[in-house]
């Protein structure tokens, strides 16, 4: 039987959808082209990383003069020029001190999202603090960013800590990475420390397996190469750092081709007597959306299209894509990351927590899941813990079965461990109450990624990613 | 005044859908944490002054669960001091959308002696105690806002979905990591979530927003002529609750709200931005922010919201 076609909705151009056809923007308007693009910075306040933050928003206009004026001030009652507002003057790092105890001790505290744009990208930066719970801060930053901006001291070079932060960035997945050489200034503009620098995050990183970083000169304070080119570094020819955020591929962009479909069902819409005002007061009285029936969701990877097959997991039904729906806006073709209202040609038990998947995808739903755990909690994990996981749109009980190891951050090695503390990153074995279609973090970023969560007081006590069972053969996971 | 219209030297500007823009994805993910939000709580409610951000929050919903109606009651906290446009706005979308609309008084709480009028006038600080009232009254357990973190360094660093304790206050030092897109909304008996689903939007992003999907907003938000006299270099509206002083000139302008509140406290700037595309530009090149530039009580010191905040503010 079919139902929910397109022919059987009857009139859909009402209210505001009926304008939502002729999406426009006057030319010239600002941004009107603008894509969406996720970065993080990681390093402490003594690699300059606040200053940088700083530095960028204040050099692409982000930072307002009101904002400014308030900067300049406060920058001169602790002693800087302050005048006239010459930035070399300003404490940059004032732009991003969010929170009343970090201004008074002049720290940090936590991950601050700062907005900025030019006309190609608006940006979203979160702005991770490096001194304390530098792992919590960034994993936090790092598990939406499209890039990862780690700072490095010009006059230290690489250090412990660059290490850690590019393990958390291989483990996390970022697809680009970023290194900035910072106060290149401080270092006479030197070719040889860069070219030094250079050669030693490169090495470091084909140790701990992080591909094409990109390694830049910069000077926060001055400006030298973070929105222009700087005239100081002939030796360097390559792009400014705003210009390689501006041009890097989006997670979404490098993933939409490459990843098969998974939708992770949030609620089942089927308005029944409750329809939407506009539509009960149709001529029909919304007898065309009686039987309606969408499950809802955000395309969490890959792309869908009308007249596809799916599979439901984890119950295995199947059933073919009739609709889709972006609110009253029939589309032929949804995309990560899209949320929109799925119509199927069977009805079929679907509920909330349920992951709608291209048929022939997947392989089989478990209740053993092997996982890195990234521990955020200072209450430390123990074997036998009982917490809650929250994979896509459904959370379970689970046990912790055992814990096998912990990762050394600055070797990216995995040492025996039988419990984790707050900032440890290790491996587990964990048994949930029912089977969860979770697959390898390694491959499928967004489905093999989930929250182990307290069931005591409901905080969250870590950032998990699904690893391969051992045993598990590549092919295996693609048969049904 | 509300409903523009589109002039001829447009541009289809929606993006194919192998390169959503920014505004795509921004809603996509809006309504993804709406939509989490209430298959996860029990009594959800949004907060709806009639104000910009509000009201786009207001229009997400209705996308996120076309073609059902929106599933939650607002409440609005009516400071007794708002503009009677914005009160006959919110009544009218209120009414065409069929939702429950439910009001937080503070002059009720002000006539009942619970809270005192304060030397300054200002009514925003009072609006915590109404709303908390509102809040366990109903039994909320999750309360949408329109909160930005452009707004203010405060706002920039709260979690997308923010807990409260059983006194509504926020602790910035001790919030839940946020990952990934998984929003991890448990809470105990008594706290409740303030949840944030435009986070991540701009004052820019808003009105690109309004104006891509020809959003009804107040007209006050558009240039038009009104008595207003100076004041700590705003331009103050004449009325019954912002009375000029002896010294202060009254004069007739052309000005338009980019915040609306507390008649009390909110100022209007100079504009001659008469339709939504003008508003657009006029933002995109102003060079003032939104707060700093009317709102008289994030002036009084650089910490004003995080204080309120920490009390049960939005």
């Amino acid at each position: 039987m079919s139902i929910n076609t397109d022919e059987n909705l009857g009139p859909r151009r009402e209210g505001f959808l009926a304008e939502r056809s002729e999406v426009r923007e006057p030319v010239g308007t600002p941004l009107a082209h603008a894509t969406l693009f996720r970065f993080a910075t990681a390093g402490s306040v003594d690699d300059g990383k606040s200053t940088l933050v700083g530095r960028l928003l204040h050099d692409s206009k982000a930072i307002l003069a009101d904002t400014l004026d308030a900067v300049t001030r406060t920058s001169a009652d602790r002693g800087f020029g302050g005048e006239n507002g010459s930035t070399q003057k300003i404490d940059l790092a004032l732009l991003t001190d969010g929170l009343r105890a970090e201004r008074e001790q002049g720290i940090t505290i936590d991950v601050a999202y700062r907005y900025f744009a030019t006309d190609r990208r608006s940006f979203i930066l979160a702005d991770c603090p490096g001194h304390v719970q530098y792992t919590k801060n960034t994993v936090t930053g790092a598990s939406t960013a499209d890039a990862v901006v780690v700072l490095i001291d010009a006059r230290k070079g690489v250090l412990e800590q660059t290490r850690r932060h590019l393990s958390v960035l291989r483990l996390l997945r970022v697809p680009n990475v970023l290194v900035a050489v910072n106060k290149i200034d401080l270092v006479g503009f030197s070719e040889d420390v860069y070219r030094t620098i250079e050669a030693d995050v490169q090495k470091v990183a084909a140790e701990i397996g992080v591909t094409d970083v990109v390694v830049v000169p910069v000077s926060a304070l001055e400006g030298d190469n973070v929105v222009d080119r700087s005239a100081h570094t002939p030796w360097y020819t390559g792009p400014s750092l705003l210009d390689i955020l501006e041009t890097l591929p989006t997670t979404d962009e490098l993933e939409r081709g490459l990843e098969p479909f998974r939708f992770p069902v949030q609620l089942v819409i089927r308005p029944q007597g409750a329809l939407a005002p506009e539509l009960a007061s149709a001529d029909d009285g919304g007898a065309s959306f009686r039987d309606y029936r969408a499950y809802a969701g955000q395309v969490a990877s890959g792309s869908v299209s009308v007249g596809e097959a799916i599979t439901v997991l984890p119950s295995g039904r199947t059933a073919t894509v009739v609709g889709i729906d972006f609110a009253g806006f029939p589309l032929e073709r949804a995309v990560a990351p899209q949320s929109v209202s799925l119509r199927l040609s069977e009805e079929i038990d679907i509920a909330r927590g349920d992951v709608i998947a291209a048929t022939g995808t997947f392989g089989e739903v478990s209740q053993d899941v092997y996982a890195e755990l990234c521990w955020l909690s200072t209450k430390p994990l123990r074997e036998g813990a009982k917490v809650l996981i929250k994979h896509g749109s459904k959370t379970v009980q689970g046990l912790v079965r055992a814990v096998t190891g912990k990762l050394d951050l600055a070797t990216f090695a995995e040492a025996p461990a039988s419990g984790l503390e707050l900032n440890d990153i290790g491996s587990a074995q964990i048994r949930l109450a029912s089977p969860l279609p979770v697959e390898s973090y390694a491959r499928h970023r967004r489905t093999g990624a989930f929250l182990v969560i307290d069931p005591q007081d409901g905080n969250t006590l870590a950032a998990g990613l699904v690893k391969d069972h051992p045993g598990d053969h590549e092919d295996e996971r693609y048969v049904i | 005044m509300s409903t523009q219209t589109i002039d001829t030297e447009l541009v289809q500007a929606a993006a194919p859908l192998e390169s959503l823009n920014s505004l795509d994805l921004l809603e996509s993910e809006a309504i993804h944490i709406i939509r989490e939000v209430v298959a996860e709580f029990e009594r959800p409610a949004l907060l709806f002054s009639g104000g910009k951000d509000s009201v786009v929050m207001l229009h997400l919903a209705t996308k996120a669960f076309w073609p059902g109606k929106v599933p939650f009651p607002v409440l609005h906290v009516d400071t007794g001091h708002n503009f009677p446009e914005v009160i006959e706005f919110r009544d009218r979308t209120v009414e065409r959308l069929g939702l429950r609309l439910e009001v937080g008084s503070v002059q009720a709480f002000i006539d009942s002696g619970e809270l005192a009028e304060r030397a300054d006038g200002t009514r925003n600080p009072l609006q915590t105690v109404p709303l908390l009232d509102a809040i366990a009254k109903n039994k909320f357990d999750a309360v949408f806002g329109g909160g930005r973190r452009d707004e203010d360094k405060a706002r920039a660093k709260e979690r997308i979905l923010s807990l409260r304790d059983e006194f509504g206050q926020w602790d910035p030092r001790n919030q839940r990591p946020e990952l990934w897109n998984l929003y991890n909304g448990r809470h105990t008996v008594g706290q409740h979530v303030r949840a944030f689903p435009i986070s991540n939007w701009t004052e820019l992003d808003i009105w690109r927003y309004i104006a891509r999907e020809n959003i009804e907003l107040p007209g006050l938000y558009y240039a038009h002529d009104r008595e207003v006299y100076e004041r700590d270099g705003m331009w103050r509206a004449v009325g019954p609750v912002s009375e000029p002083r002896p010294d202060e000139q009254v004069i007739i302008k052309q000005v338009r709200y980019r915040t609306v509140g507390d008649m009390s406290c909110t100022g209007a700037v100079a504009s001659d931005a008469v339709t939504v595309h003008d508003v657009v530009r006029e933002v995109a090149a102003s060079t003032l922010t939104e707060r700093g530039a009317t709102r008289a009580d994030d002036r009084i010191s650089e910490a004003a919201m995080e204080d309120r905040k920490k009390d049960g503010y939005f």
